[in-house]
């Protein structure tokens, strides 16, 4: 969902910049604290893997196109502060190097596929494992929800923007029914790729994944009990 | 059970992203995204400006000067990779040695 130069007006993308600014300085801030040892390591590799996965457009229907956002994919691996960062090197690279996604629209696209997608990825993952069994079996099934919904948002978040400042005046209902009903369909990728690399992942090193971290916690919590 | 090392698991995910991008992306799907069928179908996506960097050597994952698709996509892929791990790398190595921030004076 990379949005070109010219889709919104001026105002609109110095706004969506100021706000990328505002959360990256958060972020920066942030990041801090969740780099330890487990999660610094696994930080290059997610941008790098989000890197690669976003290529990779599979097909929806109708002679459409989608690709993994990633950003619900990364807050659940790395956390959210670290994970927005990764998403920012991915799409400041994409736009510098690939000409894939503007650069005056740079900004908007940080909001769209960074914020939206880490933010509400996040809070769906964290929503999901207050009410379902502590038990890493959840922790993808949480993922693949948050990465759903993070899409879906992400898309209803373009027709905010768009509202804003569109430079070509669109029915505003019928551009939000068709960006909900297509990435309807992509947000099922989404939800399928990350459901499929946390498993794989919490399979084999669930200390490695950050949303996997009050699970393992717990178990081991357990473990001790029996053993007194 | 073993436990698999972090650099087994790193190293993995890293040969996964680079076949991803080297390789699988070739068999990409090339119809319009989402945004840009959405936009063709309301009619705005003539407001399209082309990027400034649309001249660039990797521009639209395609190597410049390389005739072979497969080549020209696959190298721009692992090429991409590999600046992205370097970026975030660097940028999450200067945070993590970050020094913390004065506590005195509030926020």
């Amino acid at each position: 969902m990379h949005v070109p130069d010219g889709f919104l007006d001026a105002p609109t993308s110095v706004a969506t910049a100021a706000a990328a600014a505002a959360a990256i300085g958060i972020a920066l801030r942030g990041a801090r604290r969740e780099l330890d040892d487990r999660v610094a390591p696994l930080a290059g590799l997610v941008a790098t893997f989000v890197f690669a996965t976003q290529m990779l457009n599979f097909p929806v229907a109708g002679g459409t196109s989608g690709h993994l956002m990633g950003g619900a994919l990364a807050a659940v691996l790395v956390g959210p502060y670290t994970g927005l960062l990764c998403m920012t090197v991915v799409l400041v690279v994409q736009s510098l190097l690939f000409a894939d996604g503007g650069i005056t629209a740079l900004g908007t696209n940080v909001v769209l596929m960074g914020i939206v997608t880490v933010v509400v990825g996040h809070a769906v993952f964290r929503g999901v494992q207050l009410v379902v069994p502590k038990r890493l079996s959840m922790v993808a099934p949480a993922a693949a929800l948050g990465a759903f919904v993070s899409v879906v948002l992400s898309s209803a978040t373009f027709v905010a923007l768009y509202a804003l400042g569109g430079v070509i005046p669109i029915p505003l209902d019928t551009l939000l029914t068709a960006m909900i009903g297509v990435h309807t369909l992509i947000g099922l990728g989404e939800a399928a790729i990350t459901f499929l690399v946390v498993a794989s992942i919490v399979a084999v090193r669930p200390d490695l994944v950050y949303g996997a971290r009050r699970v393992v916690a717990v178990r081991e919590l357990e473990t001790r009990l029996v053993a007194s | 059970m073993r436990a698999v090392s972090t650099r087994t698991v790193l190293l993995i995910g890293f040969l996964v992203a680079l076949a991803l991008a080297g390789v699988v992306s070739f068999y990409a799907s090339a119809s319009p995204d989402g945004l840009n069928r959405v936009a063709g179908e309301l009619g705005f996506s003539g407001a399209q400006q082309s990027s400034g960097t649309s001249r660039g050597p990797l521009a639209g994952y395609e190597t410049v000067g390389l005739g072979n698709a497969r080549l020209s996509g696959g190298l721009a892929g692992v090429l991409g990779c590999l600046v992205v791990l370097g970026c975030s790398s660097l940028l999450l190595l200067l945070r993590r040695h970050a020094p913390e921030p004065a506590r005195t004076g509030g926020e």
